[in-house]
Protein backbone atom coordinates (compact mmCIF):
# COMPACT_ATOMS: atom_id res chain seq x y z
CA UNK A 1 0.00 0.00 0.00
CA UNK A 2 1.55 3.33 -1.27
CA UNK A 3 -0.24 5.01 2.21
CA UNK A 4 -0.51 3.62 5.17
CA UNK A 5 -3.39 4.67 7.29
CA UNK A 6 -3.07 2.58 10.35
CA UNK A 7 1.18 2.00 10.55
CA UNK A 8 1.28 5.77 9.64
CA UNK A 9 4.31 6.31 11.54
CA UNK A 10 6.12 4.01 9.19
CA UNK A 11 5.61 7.48 6.37
CA UNK A 12 6.05 10.34 9.18
CA UNK A 13 8.92 9.49 11.74
CA UNK A 14 8.72 10.72 15.61
CA UNK A 15 4.60 10.26 15.03
CA UNK A 16 4.38 8.91 18.81
CA UNK A 17 5.46 12.68 19.69
CA UNK A 18 2.34 14.65 20.20
CA UNK A 19 3.43 17.77 18.65
CA UNK A 20 4.51 15.59 15.41
CA UNK A 21 1.16 14.20 15.86
CA UNK A 22 -0.96 17.49 16.16
CA UNK A 23 0.91 18.95 12.85
CA UNK A 24 -0.36 16.10 10.75
CA UNK A 25 -3.15 17.11 11.62
CA UNK A 26 -3.82 15.30 15.16
CA UNK A 27 -6.76 15.43 17.56
CA UNK A 28 -8.56 17.04 14.61
CA UNK A 29 -10.59 14.65 14.03
CA UNK A 30 -12.03 14.69 17.77
CA UNK A 31 -12.31 18.01 17.64
CA UNK A 32 -14.36 18.30 14.79
CA UNK A 33 -16.49 14.69 16.22
CA UNK A 34 -17.28 16.34 19.70
CA UNK A 35 -18.08 20.21 18.28
CA UNK A 36 -19.83 19.22 15.39
CA UNK A 37 -21.36 15.92 15.93
CA UNK A 38 -24.05 13.97 17.91
CA UNK A 39 -23.05 10.46 19.09
CA UNK A 40 -25.34 9.23 16.65
CA UNK A 41 -24.24 10.57 13.59
CA UNK A 42 -20.96 9.14 14.55
CA UNK A 43 -22.31 6.16 14.73
CA UNK A 44 -23.53 6.11 11.51
CA UNK A 45 -20.65 7.07 9.98
CA UNK A 46 -18.80 3.99 11.42
CA UNK A 47 -21.53 2.13 10.28
CA UNK A 48 -21.79 3.84 7.05
CA UNK A 49 -17.76 3.33 6.55
CA UNK A 50 -18.38 -0.89 6.97
CA UNK A 51 -15.69 -0.94 9.70
CA UNK A 52 -14.97 -4.72 10.57
CA UNK A 53 -13.77 -5.25 14.20
CA UNK A 54 -10.08 -5.94 13.69
CA UNK A 55 -9.53 -8.49 17.15
CA UNK A 56 -10.60 -11.74 15.15
CA UNK A 57 -14.91 -11.82 14.93
CA UNK A 58 -15.18 -9.19 12.40
CA UNK A 59 -18.01 -7.92 13.56
CA UNK A 60 -19.19 -4.52 12.18
CA UNK A 61 -17.89 -1.78 14.50
CA UNK A 62 -20.99 0.69 14.26
CA UNK A 63 -23.39 -2.28 14.57
CA UNK A 64 -21.78 -3.44 17.94
CA UNK A 65 -22.02 0.42 19.42
CA UNK A 66 -25.86 0.99 17.93
CA UNK A 67 -26.78 -2.34 20.61
CA UNK A 68 -26.06 -0.33 23.90
CA UNK A 69 -28.95 -0.06 26.28
CA UNK A 70 -30.41 3.32 25.73
CA UNK A 71 -30.59 5.80 28.57
CA UNK A 72 -28.47 3.62 31.04
CA UNK A 73 -25.61 5.50 32.11
CA UNK A 74 -22.73 5.19 33.22
CA UNK A 75 -21.46 3.74 30.01
CA UNK A 76 -17.94 2.87 29.85
CA UNK A 77 -15.64 1.90 26.74
CA UNK A 78 -12.84 -0.30 27.05
CA UNK A 79 -9.80 -0.63 24.51
CA UNK A 80 -8.48 -4.43 23.92
CA UNK A 81 -4.72 -4.15 24.40
CA UNK A 82 -4.81 -7.92 25.89
CA UNK A 83 -2.08 -9.38 22.32
CA UNK A 84 -1.99 -12.55 23.23
CA UNK A 85 -2.76 -14.86 20.12
CA UNK A 86 0.07 -17.07 19.14
CA UNK A 87 1.59 -15.03 15.70
CA UNK A 88 -0.18 -11.89 16.65
CA UNK A 89 1.71 -8.70 16.89
CA UNK A 90 0.07 -5.71 15.68
CA UNK A 91 -1.69 -3.77 18.07
CA UNK A 92 1.59 -3.91 19.96
CA UNK A 93 3.32 -1.74 16.99
CA UNK A 94 0.66 0.62 16.52
CA UNK A 95 0.19 1.13 20.54
CA UNK A 96 4.45 1.39 20.70
CA UNK A 97 4.72 3.94 17.68
CA UNK A 98 1.58 5.28 16.36
CA UNK A 99 0.01 5.86 20.39
CA UNK A 100 -1.86 8.71 19.65
CA UNK A 101 -4.09 7.61 17.02
CA UNK A 102 -5.20 4.90 18.86
CA UNK A 103 -5.98 6.72 21.71
CA UNK A 104 -7.88 9.70 19.60
CA UNK A 105 -10.30 6.46 18.26
CA UNK A 106 -10.12 5.21 21.80
CA UNK A 107 -11.94 8.78 22.89
CA UNK A 108 -13.72 9.39 19.60
CA UNK A 109 -15.59 5.99 20.42
CA UNK A 110 -16.25 6.77 23.84
CA UNK A 111 -17.71 10.20 22.76
CA UNK A 112 -20.14 8.10 20.45
CA UNK A 113 -21.16 5.79 23.38
CA UNK A 114 -21.35 8.72 25.36
CA UNK A 115 -19.54 7.10 27.66
CA UNK A 116 -16.79 9.70 30.43
CA UNK A 117 -14.33 6.90 31.20
CA UNK A 118 -12.60 4.20 28.99
CA UNK A 119 -9.99 1.54 30.17
CA UNK A 120 -7.13 0.55 27.75
CA UNK A 121 -6.44 -3.32 28.93
CA UNK A 122 -3.06 -3.70 28.44
CA UNK A 123 -1.88 -7.59 28.20
CA UNK A 124 0.67 -7.83 31.80
CA UNK A 125 3.93 -8.26 29.64
CA UNK A 126 3.43 -4.62 27.86
CA UNK A 127 4.81 -3.76 31.28
CA UNK A 128 6.89 -0.86 29.58
CA UNK A 129 4.65 0.05 27.05
CA UNK A 130 1.54 0.96 29.47
CA UNK A 131 3.99 3.18 31.22
CA UNK A 132 4.59 4.83 27.75
CA UNK A 133 0.54 4.93 27.35
CA UNK A 134 0.51 6.37 30.61
CA UNK A 135 2.79 9.45 30.21
CA UNK A 136 0.82 9.39 26.24
CA UNK A 137 -2.36 10.25 28.28
CA UNK A 138 -0.44 12.51 30.81
CA UNK A 139 0.26 14.88 27.29
CA UNK A 140 -3.18 14.86 26.34
CA UNK A 141 -4.53 15.96 29.64
CA UNK A 142 -2.48 18.63 29.70
CA UNK A 143 -3.25 19.44 26.20
CA UNK A 144 -6.94 19.57 26.64
CA UNK A 145 -7.78 16.49 24.91
CA UNK A 146 -9.00 14.69 27.85
CA UNK A 147 -10.26 16.24 30.72
CA UNK A 148 -13.88 17.92 31.79
CA UNK A 149 -15.04 20.84 29.24
CA UNK A 150 -13.39 19.18 25.90
CA UNK A 151 -13.33 21.40 23.25
CA UNK A 152 -15.33 23.81 25.56
CA UNK A 153 -18.67 21.56 25.37
CA UNK A 154 -19.96 20.06 27.86
CA UNK A 155 -18.43 16.62 27.06
CA UNK A 156 -16.13 14.83 29.87
CA UNK A 157 -13.55 11.83 29.28
CA UNK A 158 -10.61 10.65 30.87
CA UNK A 159 -8.96 7.28 29.63
CA UNK A 160 -7.30 5.10 31.72
CA UNK A 161 -4.84 2.01 31.33
CA UNK A 162 -5.45 -1.22 33.19
CA UNK A 163 -2.18 -3.86 33.37
CA UNK A 164 -3.16 -7.66 33.23
CA UNK A 165 -0.90 -10.45 34.34
CA UNK A 166 -0.30 -13.22 31.59
CA UNK A 167 -3.79 -14.91 30.64
CA UNK A 168 -4.54 -15.26 27.32
CA UNK A 169 -8.31 -15.88 28.43
CA UNK A 170 -8.23 -12.04 28.71
CA UNK A 171 -8.75 -10.98 25.10
CA UNK A 172 -12.12 -12.60 25.45
CA UNK A 173 -14.39 -9.76 26.30
CA UNK A 174 -16.03 -10.89 28.70
CA UNK A 175 -12.99 -12.31 30.57
CA UNK A 176 -11.43 -9.17 30.06
CA UNK A 177 -14.16 -6.88 31.77
CA UNK A 178 -14.22 -9.83 35.04
CA UNK A 179 -10.18 -8.82 35.08
CA UNK A 180 -11.12 -5.08 35.00
CA UNK A 181 -13.28 -5.72 37.90
CA UNK A 182 -10.30 -7.10 39.69
CA UNK A 183 -11.59 -11.08 39.32
CA UNK A 184 -10.53 -14.19 37.41
CA UNK A 185 -10.16 -13.88 34.03
CA UNK A 186 -13.41 -15.86 33.03
CA UNK A 187 -15.71 -15.74 30.69
CA UNK A 188 -19.22 -14.74 31.56
CA UNK A 189 -22.11 -16.57 29.74
CA UNK A 190 -23.98 -14.12 27.63
CA UNK A 191 -26.35 -12.81 26.98
CA UNK A 192 -26.55 -10.28 28.51
CA UNK A 193 -23.87 -9.15 26.12
CA UNK A 194 -21.12 -6.36 27.30
CA UNK A 195 -23.46 -3.53 25.31
CA UNK A 196 -26.62 -4.28 28.36
CA UNK A 197 -24.19 -5.21 30.90
CA UNK A 198 -20.62 -4.97 30.22
CA UNK A 199 -18.27 -3.97 33.19
CA UNK A 200 -19.52 -3.43 36.89
CA UNK A 201 -23.31 -4.16 35.03
CA UNK A 202 -23.26 -0.84 32.89
CA UNK A 203 -23.42 -0.68 29.08
CA UNK A 204 -19.82 -0.69 27.57
CA UNK A 205 -18.02 -1.08 24.48
CA UNK A 206 -15.01 -3.19 23.83
CA UNK A 207 -12.97 -3.28 20.82
CA UNK A 208 -9.80 -4.07 19.67
CA UNK A 209 -6.95 -1.86 19.44
CA UNK A 210 -6.37 -1.85 15.56
CA UNK A 211 -10.27 -1.61 15.03
CA UNK A 212 -10.06 1.96 17.17
CA UNK A 213 -7.16 3.05 15.76
CA UNK A 214 -9.70 3.28 12.05
CA UNK A 215 -11.64 5.49 13.35
CA UNK A 216 -9.84 9.25 13.45
CA UNK A 217 -9.15 8.80 9.68
CA UNK A 218 -12.92 7.36 8.81
CA UNK A 219 -13.78 10.87 10.57
CA UNK A 220 -11.13 13.30 8.59
CA UNK A 221 -11.51 12.15 5.04
CA UNK A 222 -15.36 9.42 5.43
CA UNK A 223 -17.05 6.38 4.78
CA UNK A 224 -17.05 6.66 1.45
CA UNK A 225 -13.26 7.38 0.98
CA UNK A 226 -12.59 4.40 3.75
CA UNK A 227 -15.25 2.05 1.30
CA UNK A 228 -12.77 2.90 -1.50
CA UNK A 229 -10.03 0.27 0.22
CA UNK A 230 -10.60 -3.68 0.44
CA UNK A 231 -13.43 -5.05 -0.45
CA UNK A 232 -17.08 -4.62 -0.29
CA UNK A 233 -17.96 -6.80 2.41
CA UNK A 234 -14.46 -6.35 3.87
CA UNK A 235 -13.61 -2.50 3.86
CA UNK A 236 -10.68 -0.61 4.73
CA UNK A 237 -6.73 -1.73 5.43
CA UNK A 238 -5.81 -4.05 7.61
CA UNK A 239 -2.41 -5.22 9.47
CA UNK A 240 -1.48 -8.47 8.37
CA UNK A 241 0.97 -10.24 10.56
CA UNK A 242 3.70 -12.91 9.33
CA UNK A 243 5.89 -15.25 11.57
CA UNK A 244 7.20 -18.93 11.22
CA UNK A 245 8.85 -19.70 8.69
CA UNK A 246 8.71 -16.50 6.42
CA UNK A 247 11.86 -14.26 4.64
CA UNK A 248 10.55 -11.15 6.09
CA UNK A 249 8.53 -11.63 9.02
CA UNK A 250 6.81 -8.45 10.28
CA UNK A 251 3.82 -6.60 10.12
CA UNK A 252 2.16 -5.61 6.70
CA UNK A 253 -0.84 -3.44 6.15
CA UNK A 254 -2.80 -4.12 3.09
CA UNK A 255 -6.04 -3.67 1.63
CA UNK A 256 -8.04 -6.53 2.67
CA UNK A 257 -8.29 -9.22 -0.27
CA UNK A 258 -5.49 -9.13 -0.62
CA UNK A 259 -4.11 -12.16 -1.89
CA UNK A 260 -2.25 -14.65 0.50
CA UNK A 261 0.44 -14.61 -2.49
CA UNK A 262 1.00 -11.58 -2.88
CA UNK A 263 1.37 -10.99 1.06
CA UNK A 264 3.33 -14.40 1.52
CA UNK A 265 5.61 -14.17 -1.34
CA UNK A 266 5.82 -9.97 -2.67
CA UNK A 267 5.80 -8.81 0.73
CA UNK A 268 6.85 -11.07 2.51
CA UNK A 269 10.02 -12.51 0.61
CA UNK A 270 8.65 -15.87 0.56
CA UNK A 271 10.03 -18.94 2.31
CA UNK A 272 13.44 -18.89 3.73
CA UNK A 273 16.05 -21.53 1.53
CA UNK A 274 13.69 -22.23 -1.43
CA UNK A 275 11.71 -24.54 0.52
CA UNK A 276 8.21 -25.43 -0.23
CA UNK A 277 5.22 -23.92 1.78
CA UNK A 278 3.26 -26.28 3.26
CA UNK A 279 0.50 -24.86 5.71
CA UNK A 280 -0.53 -21.42 6.77
CA UNK A 281 -2.31 -20.94 9.80
CA UNK A 282 -4.25 -17.39 9.03
CA UNK A 283 -5.60 -16.34 12.12
CA UNK A 284 -2.92 -17.50 14.83
CA UNK A 285 -3.22 -20.57 16.76
CA UNK A 286 -7.07 -20.17 16.75
CA UNK A 287 -6.76 -20.94 12.90
CA UNK A 288 -8.39 -23.79 10.99
CA UNK A 289 -4.90 -25.02 9.34
CA UNK A 290 -4.80 -24.42 5.54
CA UNK A 291 -2.50 -26.91 3.08
CA UNK A 292 -1.13 -23.98 0.90
CA UNK A 293 -2.43 -24.52 -2.64
CA UNK A 294 -2.77 -22.83 -5.20
CA UNK A 295 -6.13 -22.47 -5.05
CA UNK A 296 -5.14 -20.99 -1.68
CA UNK A 297 -2.91 -18.65 -2.56
CA UNK A 298 -4.83 -16.91 -4.74
CA UNK A 299 -7.81 -16.60 -2.34
CA UNK A 300 -8.30 -12.78 -1.69
CA UNK A 301 -7.86 -12.28 2.34
CA UNK A 302 -11.41 -11.20 3.51
CA UNK A 303 -14.08 -12.53 5.76
CA UNK A 304 -15.86 -14.31 3.03
CA UNK A 305 -13.22 -15.59 1.10
CA UNK A 306 -11.21 -16.86 3.79
CA UNK A 307 -14.24 -18.61 5.08
CA UNK A 308 -15.10 -19.87 2.44
CA UNK A 309 -12.29 -21.96 2.11
CA UNK A 310 -13.10 -23.63 5.46
CA UNK A 311 -11.11 -21.47 7.99
CA UNK A 312 -11.22 -17.85 9.20
CA UNK A 313 -9.46 -14.37 8.75
CA UNK A 314 -9.51 -13.64 12.50
CA UNK A 315 -7.14 -11.75 13.29
CA UNK A 316 -4.93 -12.04 10.08
CA UNK A 317 -2.21 -13.39 11.86
CA UNK A 318 -0.63 -15.60 9.44
CA UNK A 319 2.15 -18.17 10.75
CA UNK A 320 3.71 -19.83 7.96
CA UNK A 321 5.29 -23.77 8.07
CA UNK A 322 7.25 -25.08 5.15
CA UNK A 323 7.81 -28.61 4.17
CA UNK A 324 10.07 -29.62 6.99
CA UNK A 325 7.17 -29.01 9.82
CA UNK A 326 5.34 -32.41 11.41
CA UNK A 327 1.74 -31.45 11.21
CA UNK A 328 1.61 -33.34 14.66
CA UNK A 329 3.68 -31.60 16.20
CA UNK A 330 2.38 -28.37 15.27
CA UNK A 331 -1.02 -30.08 16.66
CA UNK A 332 0.67 -30.48 20.09
CA UNK A 333 2.20 -27.37 20.27
CA UNK A 334 -1.51 -25.32 19.69
CA UNK A 335 -3.07 -27.95 22.28
CA UNK A 336 0.01 -26.91 24.54
CA UNK A 337 -0.87 -23.61 24.09
CA UNK A 338 -4.66 -23.93 24.99
CA UNK A 339 -4.02 -26.62 27.61
CA UNK A 340 -1.72 -23.68 29.40
CA UNK A 341 -4.56 -21.17 28.62
CA UNK A 342 -7.52 -22.72 29.40
CA UNK A 343 -9.47 -20.56 32.47
CA UNK A 344 -10.85 -24.03 33.98
CA UNK A 345 -14.53 -22.39 34.17
CA UNK A 346 -16.15 -24.94 31.51
CA UNK A 347 -15.79 -28.89 31.29
CA UNK A 348 -15.60 -29.47 27.98
CA UNK A 349 -12.14 -26.86 27.14
CA UNK A 350 -10.76 -27.67 30.70
CA UNK A 351 -11.07 -31.67 30.17
CA UNK A 352 -10.84 -31.39 26.68
CA UNK A 353 -7.90 -29.46 26.37
CA UNK A 354 -6.16 -31.78 29.12
CA UNK A 355 -6.84 -34.78 27.07
CA UNK A 356 -6.17 -33.65 23.86
CA UNK A 357 -2.89 -32.85 24.95
CA UNK A 358 -2.55 -35.99 26.26
CA UNK A 359 -2.81 -37.82 23.40
CA UNK A 360 -1.16 -35.71 21.36
CA UNK A 361 1.97 -35.92 23.52
CA UNK A 362 1.42 -39.70 22.77
CA UNK A 363 1.22 -39.29 19.21
CA UNK A 364 4.67 -37.43 18.80
CA UNK A 365 6.48 -39.52 21.52
CA UNK A 366 7.14 -43.40 22.49
CA UNK A 367 4.28 -44.55 23.65
CA UNK A 368 1.73 -44.35 20.61
CA UNK A 369 -1.20 -46.39 20.41
CA UNK A 370 -2.57 -47.58 17.24
CA UNK A 371 -6.10 -45.55 17.70
CA UNK A 372 -4.46 -42.51 19.27
CA UNK A 373 -4.81 -40.33 16.31
CA UNK A 374 -8.74 -40.93 15.89
CA UNK A 375 -9.51 -40.81 19.78
CA UNK A 376 -7.58 -37.34 19.52
CA UNK A 377 -10.37 -36.20 16.98
CA UNK A 378 -13.48 -38.07 18.48
CA UNK A 379 -12.26 -35.55 21.94
CA UNK A 380 -11.78 -32.36 19.49
CA UNK A 381 -15.55 -33.05 17.41
CA UNK A 382 -16.74 -34.21 21.39
CA UNK A 383 -15.78 -30.45 22.03
CA UNK A 384 -17.39 -28.57 19.30
CA UNK A 385 -20.39 -26.50 20.22
CA UNK A 386 -20.23 -27.25 23.57
CA UNK A 387 -17.49 -24.70 25.17
CA UNK A 388 -18.51 -21.59 27.22
CA UNK A 389 -16.34 -19.31 24.71
CA UNK A 390 -14.05 -19.70 21.54
CA UNK A 391 -10.72 -20.22 23.36
CA UNK A 392 -12.21 -23.91 23.69
CA UNK A 393 -13.80 -24.20 20.06
CA UNK A 394 -10.53 -22.67 18.96
CA UNK A 395 -8.46 -25.26 20.66
CA UNK A 396 -10.35 -28.17 18.26
CA UNK A 397 -9.64 -26.41 14.78
CA UNK A 398 -6.03 -26.81 14.78
CA UNK A 399 -6.46 -30.79 15.70
CA UNK A 400 -9.39 -31.41 13.59
CA UNK A 401 -8.26 -29.74 10.93
CA UNK A 402 -4.57 -30.71 10.61
CA UNK A 403 -5.86 -34.12 10.88
CA UNK A 404 -8.61 -33.96 7.77
CA UNK A 405 -6.38 -32.09 6.02
CA UNK A 406 -2.81 -34.35 6.71
CA UNK A 407 -3.69 -37.05 7.79
CA UNK A 408 -0.69 -38.87 6.29
CA UNK A 409 1.06 -37.45 8.87
CA UNK A 410 -0.62 -39.40 11.96
CA UNK A 411 0.59 -42.93 10.53
CA UNK A 412 -0.46 -45.91 12.65
CA UNK A 413 -3.67 -43.94 12.81
CA UNK A 414 -6.90 -45.60 13.01
CA UNK A 415 -5.02 -48.36 10.24
CA UNK A 416 -4.04 -49.83 13.49
CA UNK A 417 -0.42 -50.40 12.26
CA UNK A 418 1.42 -49.47 15.54
CA UNK B 1 3.27 -2.65 55.67
CA UNK B 2 2.31 -1.05 51.54
CA UNK B 3 -0.10 1.63 53.17
CA UNK B 4 2.30 3.13 55.24
CA UNK B 5 5.46 3.10 52.49
CA UNK B 6 3.19 3.47 49.68
CA UNK B 7 0.26 6.17 50.31
CA UNK B 8 0.85 7.91 47.30
CA UNK B 9 1.30 4.90 45.07
CA UNK B 10 -1.74 2.99 46.87
CA UNK B 11 -3.74 6.31 46.03
CA UNK B 12 -3.06 6.61 42.77
CA UNK B 13 -4.00 3.70 41.89
CA UNK B 14 -7.63 3.51 43.64
CA UNK B 15 -8.00 6.78 41.81
CA UNK B 16 -8.37 4.91 38.40
CA UNK B 17 -11.49 3.03 39.59
CA UNK B 18 -14.74 4.38 40.88
CA UNK B 19 -14.75 4.40 44.55
CA UNK B 20 -17.45 1.80 44.73
CA UNK B 21 -15.34 -0.75 42.63
CA UNK B 22 -12.29 -0.95 44.40
CA UNK B 23 -11.81 -4.19 43.74
CA UNK B 24 -10.74 -3.33 40.21
CA UNK B 25 -7.30 -2.32 42.19
CA UNK B 26 -6.43 -5.58 43.04
CA UNK B 27 -3.94 -6.75 40.29
CA UNK B 28 -2.18 -3.34 40.18
CA UNK B 29 -2.08 -3.47 44.36
CA UNK B 30 -0.48 -7.09 43.89
CA UNK B 31 2.13 -6.17 41.47
CA UNK B 32 3.11 -3.43 44.26
CA UNK B 33 3.07 -6.10 46.94
CA UNK B 34 5.64 -8.60 44.86
CA UNK B 35 7.52 -5.12 44.33
CA UNK B 36 8.03 -4.71 47.96
CA UNK B 37 8.20 -8.32 49.22
CA UNK B 38 9.93 -10.42 46.36
CA UNK B 39 6.68 -12.15 45.67
CA UNK B 40 3.44 -12.23 46.89
CA UNK B 41 3.67 -13.31 50.62
CA UNK B 42 0.62 -14.71 52.71
CA UNK B 43 0.19 -11.57 54.44
CA UNK B 44 0.53 -9.52 51.36
CA UNK B 45 -2.91 -11.05 50.52
CA UNK B 46 -4.34 -10.14 53.37
CA UNK B 47 -3.31 -6.11 52.87
CA UNK B 48 -4.05 -6.13 49.42
CA UNK B 49 -7.66 -7.85 50.27
CA UNK B 50 -7.65 -4.84 53.48
CA UNK B 51 -6.98 -2.05 50.59
CA UNK B 52 -9.79 -3.44 48.30
CA UNK B 53 -12.52 -4.35 50.41
CA UNK B 54 -12.12 -8.58 49.59
CA UNK B 55 -11.45 -11.30 51.17
CA UNK B 56 -7.51 -12.68 50.80
CA UNK B 57 -9.00 -15.77 49.45
CA UNK B 58 -10.46 -13.77 46.62
CA UNK B 59 -7.16 -11.97 46.05
CA UNK B 60 -5.27 -15.38 46.31
CA UNK B 61 -7.12 -16.63 43.21
CA UNK B 62 -5.90 -14.35 41.29
CA UNK B 63 -2.47 -14.85 42.28
CA UNK B 64 -3.05 -18.70 41.13
CA UNK B 65 -4.57 -17.72 38.18
CA UNK B 66 -2.35 -15.17 36.60
CA UNK B 67 0.90 -16.23 35.31
CA UNK B 68 2.67 -13.00 36.57
CA UNK B 69 2.04 -13.08 39.92
CA UNK B 70 4.17 -15.68 42.27
CA UNK B 71 3.69 -17.01 45.62
CA UNK B 72 7.11 -18.61 45.98
CA UNK B 73 10.26 -17.08 46.29
CA UNK B 74 12.53 -18.25 43.37
CA UNK B 75 14.73 -16.57 41.16
CA UNK B 76 15.41 -12.49 41.78
CA UNK B 77 15.31 -12.41 37.58
CA UNK B 78 12.43 -14.97 35.98
CA UNK B 79 14.09 -15.15 32.13
CA UNK B 80 11.12 -16.53 30.50
CA UNK B 81 11.64 -17.58 26.86
CA UNK B 82 8.76 -17.83 24.51
CA UNK B 83 8.98 -21.08 22.76
CA UNK B 84 4.66 -21.10 21.09
CA UNK B 85 4.92 -22.32 18.00
CA UNK B 86 5.96 -19.42 15.80
CA UNK B 87 9.01 -18.69 17.68
CA UNK B 88 9.60 -22.56 18.16
CA UNK B 89 9.64 -22.34 14.04
CA UNK B 90 12.41 -19.99 14.15
CA UNK B 91 14.49 -22.10 16.22
CA UNK B 92 12.93 -20.83 20.10
CA UNK B 93 12.89 -24.52 21.29
CA UNK B 94 16.48 -25.53 21.00
CA UNK B 95 17.55 -21.68 22.09
CA UNK B 96 15.46 -22.26 25.58
CA UNK B 97 17.60 -25.64 25.94
CA UNK B 98 20.80 -23.84 24.86
CA UNK B 99 20.04 -21.07 27.40
CA UNK B 100 19.12 -23.63 30.07
CA UNK B 101 22.40 -25.69 29.65
CA UNK B 102 25.22 -22.47 29.97
CA UNK B 103 23.05 -21.85 33.24
CA UNK B 104 23.40 -25.08 34.04
CA UNK B 105 19.83 -25.24 35.27
CA UNK B 106 16.28 -27.05 33.53
CA UNK B 107 13.32 -25.10 32.50
CA UNK B 108 11.28 -23.92 35.58
CA UNK B 109 14.58 -24.51 37.38
CA UNK B 110 16.35 -21.40 39.31
CA UNK B 111 20.09 -21.29 39.28
CA UNK B 112 22.20 -22.61 42.64
CA UNK B 113 22.71 -18.93 43.62
CA UNK B 114 19.17 -18.03 43.35
CA UNK B 115 19.49 -16.07 40.93
CA UNK B 116 17.53 -16.63 37.88
CA UNK B 117 14.86 -18.47 37.15
CA UNK B 118 14.21 -20.16 33.54
CA UNK B 119 10.88 -20.67 32.37
CA UNK B 120 9.17 -21.42 29.01
CA UNK B 121 6.37 -19.32 28.40
CA UNK B 122 3.41 -18.95 26.13
CA UNK B 123 3.47 -15.61 22.74
CA UNK B 124 4.81 -12.34 23.93
CA UNK B 125 3.78 -10.64 20.83
CA UNK B 126 7.13 -10.54 19.66
CA UNK B 127 7.33 -13.40 17.16
CA UNK B 128 8.38 -11.53 14.50
CA UNK B 129 11.76 -10.97 16.46
CA UNK B 130 12.33 -14.54 17.88
CA UNK B 131 14.32 -16.53 19.38
CA UNK B 132 12.73 -13.88 22.04
CA UNK B 133 12.69 -13.37 26.11
CA UNK B 134 11.28 -11.16 28.99
CA UNK B 135 12.99 -10.71 32.05
CA UNK B 136 10.47 -10.77 34.96
CA UNK B 137 11.98 -9.07 38.08
CA UNK B 138 9.63 -7.11 41.23
CA UNK B 139 10.42 -3.75 38.78
CA UNK B 140 9.06 -4.86 35.90
CA UNK B 141 9.31 -6.88 32.65
CA UNK B 142 11.44 -6.13 29.78
CA UNK B 143 11.54 -7.61 26.48
CA UNK B 144 14.58 -8.61 24.59
CA UNK B 145 14.03 -9.27 20.74
CA UNK B 146 16.09 -10.96 18.03
CA UNK B 147 18.41 -12.86 20.40
CA UNK B 148 20.90 -15.70 19.85
CA UNK B 149 22.34 -17.75 22.59
CA UNK B 150 25.37 -16.05 22.59
CA UNK B 151 23.93 -12.37 23.30
CA UNK B 152 20.89 -13.85 25.67
CA UNK B 153 24.07 -15.08 28.16
CA UNK B 154 25.39 -11.70 27.51
CA UNK B 155 21.93 -9.96 28.86
CA UNK B 156 21.18 -12.33 31.52
CA UNK B 157 24.96 -11.88 32.81
CA UNK B 158 25.04 -8.06 32.87
CA UNK B 159 21.41 -8.37 34.77
CA UNK B 160 22.95 -10.92 37.00
CA UNK B 161 25.68 -8.47 37.54
CA UNK B 162 23.33 -5.59 38.73
CA UNK B 163 21.57 -7.60 41.19
CA UNK B 164 24.25 -8.62 42.51
CA UNK B 165 26.12 -5.45 42.97
CA UNK B 166 22.77 -3.54 43.38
Amino acid sequence: MAEHILLRHRDLPGLDRLEVYRKHGGFEPLRQTVTTQTPAQVIDLVKASGLRGRGGAGFPAGVKWSFLTPNVFPRYVVANADESEPGTFKDREILEQNPFQFLEGVAICAYAAQANLAYVYCRGEFWDLAQVLEDKLGEMRAAGFLGKKLFGTDYALDIRVHLGAGAYICGEETALLESLEGKLGQPRLRPPFPAAEGLYGKPTVINNVETLTNLPPIVSRGAAWYRSIGTEKSPGPKVFCLSGHIVRPGNYELPLGTTFRELIYTHGGGIPGGRRLKAIMPAGASSSILAATDAVLDTPMDYESVAALGSALGSASLILMDETVDMAWVVRKTTEFFKHESCGKCTPCREGTYWMLHLSERLTGDGRRPADAALLESVARGMQGKCLCALGEFSTTPVTTALERFRQEFPASAEGSA
Amino acid sequence: MLADKYSTEIDAILAKYPTEHKRSAAMPLLYLAQKEYGHVTRAALQEVADLVGAEPTQVGSLVGFYTLYHDQAEGKLRVQICTDLPCALRGAETFAEQVCQNLGVRLGETTPDGMITVEAVMCLAGCDRAPMFQVQDTDGIHYHENQTVESAMAVIEDLRRKVTHG
